[in-house]
């Protein structure tokens, strides 16, 4: 097991914020607009320097989806910011009709996704988002683990050509992917290499699945991990190289297990390579309040659960 | 372009209209026939297009021209034979409307790549925040060409209309040039029965926005003075708005005035008694 360490936590909205700002000093197309939420996006530093390149939606995010694809025509590049609630299932209809139909260059960046933006409770917490933007054509979907792989794809998403997703969260957690990363879209990345159990993980579950990891070697299992921050394009490659080695696989993701990374791995599992599959998803239910380390541990969401579920999909193998 | 010269292209248009409806019985000739004059006047004689030798020329970002954004994608007969007799795309591709493998899809839009489309509409109520993005896309190019959207009446009982309504005044977006259909019709009935957005004029006036009443919506002649006058009041740090009064049908006697044609295709009698009463000007596809 690779061994992963870090010396600072931050949240992966940090990240976004960081890496707006770069883009705000290299790319004069970058359009940034947000629905009231600017604190919470973490805009401040590419509004500072690029005033008159930020719009200002206030509370009517269907009316910025549309500006959004409206702002594209003449060349601009918008993204548009909010709650991954109010990114998404607010505003399903126009970012169905004006962005993905329309064929639109609009990066529609959501922070607090999931169960961990914690006390505000199950009307803020999305956990269909994935599914959502994964089932529109064209649509593509990404999930970064920390901040500086959050930073990087948000860096990376500005010079790709079509509508993106790009879901980040609320909480301080561990950085520990490189500061320098290229961020490919649709390339897996391997996090650490096994043979027994291969675990995808997305989001916040990169850390847990890490940790999960070290346990499991700890009781001699020898788990692959791979972090699959690009939801769709999926890298089915990634995945059946993967499985063909351990013979067996565990989802984990911070989202309904309906309509995720769980349910399209297993599209590519029953597709071509059938082996058992484990899910470490929230069992279709809505969130609550609480604080996100209750939230995760309530709903199954911990290194502890993707230990289990290994362990059941090694239990499972023919 | 004179004004009876325009009539004679509002003609043909709504011939193609009734004609393009009749070929797949299925659109909505009724919003279509009201909506003629002003297309055919903003695209042959209001709106500066990028032109070579003569034909349109179409790219996506429409720099350096005006655009017009359809937000009431129903009526996307008319568009689509305006954009056609301007040139954009062969006529006798009006044939294929909604038929299957047509780049002339039910409700508009630039995913079959047709020349003149610029964002999908149908869905009511997105066209015009859209339209409103492309004019700050126009603003942040330093391009001081000006961007038209046109709704229905009833389109305006979407929410996202008012989020729109309040956005545009706020940002001073003073190239953009709104147009409502108001021709008092929708699906089940009278507009003011179905839900009443009564004093639409005094609504957007209160919003922020430098609004215009145009009674004759049908006549050219006043349809195209009005586009003038909304383009001199442009550049004046407020939105413009339009309240066209339209007869749903209009040109067509059996047709107007009544919500029963919004989304009825003629039978053969029907569309020969329409023809009758439209002149073949610049000849049938």
């Amino acid at each position: 097991m690779k061994k992963y360490t870090f010396t600072e936590k931050k949240d992966t909205r940090s990240g976004f914020g960081a890496g707006m700002h770069e883009l705000g000093q290299k790319n004069p197309n970058v359009v940034a607009l947000c629905a009231d939420l600017v604190g919470s996006l973490k805009l401040e530093p590419f509004i500072k320097e690029n005033p008159e390149r930020f719009v200002q939606c206030g509370i009517s995010e269907a009316n910025m989806i549309s500006v959004s694809a409206g702002l594209t025509i003449g060349g601009k590049i918008p993204f548009a910011t909010t709650f991954a609630n109010f990114a998404t299932g607010r505003v399903y209809d126009q970012i169905r009709q004006s962005v993905a139909y329309s064929g639109k260059n609009v990066k529609i960046c959501a922070s607090h996704a999931g169960l961990t933006l914690g006390e505000d409770g199950a009307t803020h917490q999305i956990l269909e988002d994935i599914g959502m933007m994964k089932m529109l054509p064209g649509m593509t979907v990404i999930n970064p683990c920390d901040y500086n792989q959050t930073k990087a794809a948000t860096i990376a998403i500005a010079d790709y050509e079509g509508p993106v997703y790009l879901r980040f969260g609320r909480p301080v957690i561990p950085i520990f992917t490189a500061a320098d990363q290229v961020f490919e879209i649709g390339k897996a990345w391997m996090v650490s290499e096994g043979t027994d159990v291969s675990i995808f993980a997305t989001g916040h579950m990169v850390w847990e699945a890490i940790q999960a990891g070290e346990q499991l070697e700890a009781e001699g299992i020898s788990a692959e991990i791979i972090n699959i921050h690009t939801i769709k394009p999926l890298d089915e490659e990634a995945i059946l190289k993967s499985i063909a080695k351990t013979r067996c696989a565990v989802s984990a993701e911070e989202h309904n297990r309906i309509g995720g990374l769980g349910d399209s791995i297993a599209q590519v599992i029953v597709k071509n390579d059938l082996v058992p599959q484990e899910y470490v998803a929230v069992d279709d239910s809505f969130g609550e309040s609480g604080t996100p380390a209750q939230l995760m541990e309530k709903y199954g969401l911990t290194a502890a659960d993707i230990v289990a579920a290994a362990k059941r999909a090694i239990a499972k193998k023919k | 372009m004179e004004i009876e010269q325009l009539e004679k292209v509002a003609a043909q248009v709504r011939r193609d209209i009734v004609r393009m409806v009749h070929g797949c019985q299925s659109g909505h000739p009724g919003g279509s026939l009201g909506c003629t004059d002003l297309l055919v006047a903003l695209y042959f004689e209001r709106m500066k297009l990028k032109e070579e030798d003569g034909k349109p020329v179409f790219d996506m970002d429409g720099n350096g021209e005006d655009l017009f954004f359809l937000s009431n994608g129903h009526i996307s007969p008319v568009l689509y034979s305006v954009l056609a007799r301007k040139g954009y795309f062969p006529v006798p591709e009006l044939a294929t409307f909604r038929k299957l493998n047509s780049r002339l899809q039910g409700h508009p839009t630039p995913h079959e790549h047709l020349e003149g489309i610029r964002i999908a509409s149908g869905s009511l109520g997105q066209g015009m925040s859209v339209a409103i993005g492309a004019a700050l896309s126009k603003k942040l190019n330093k391009d001081d060409s000006l961007v038209y959207v046109l709704m229905g009446d009833g389109e305006q009982q979407e929410g996202q209309v008012w989020e729109a309504a309040m956005f545009a005044p706020h940002h001073k977006v003073d190239n953009l040039i709104a147009i409502i259909d108001l021709n008092g019709q929708q699906i089940d009935g009278p507009t003011a029965k179905v839900m009443d957005n009564r004093d639409l004029g005094a609504k957007y006036e209160a919003f922020g926005w430098e609004v215009m009443e145009v009674e004759e919506g049908n006549d050219m002649a006043s349809v195209v003075k009005a586009l003038y006058e909304a383009k001199s009041k442009a550049g004046h740090a407020k939105p413009i708005m339009i309240l066209l009064r339209t007869g749903m049908g209009y040109g067509v006697d059996f047709m107007m005035g009544s919500h029963k044609w919004h989304g009825v295709a003629p039978n053969d009698e029907q569309l020969a008694a329409a023809l009758a009463q439209l002149e073949e000007s610049m000849g049938d596809y």
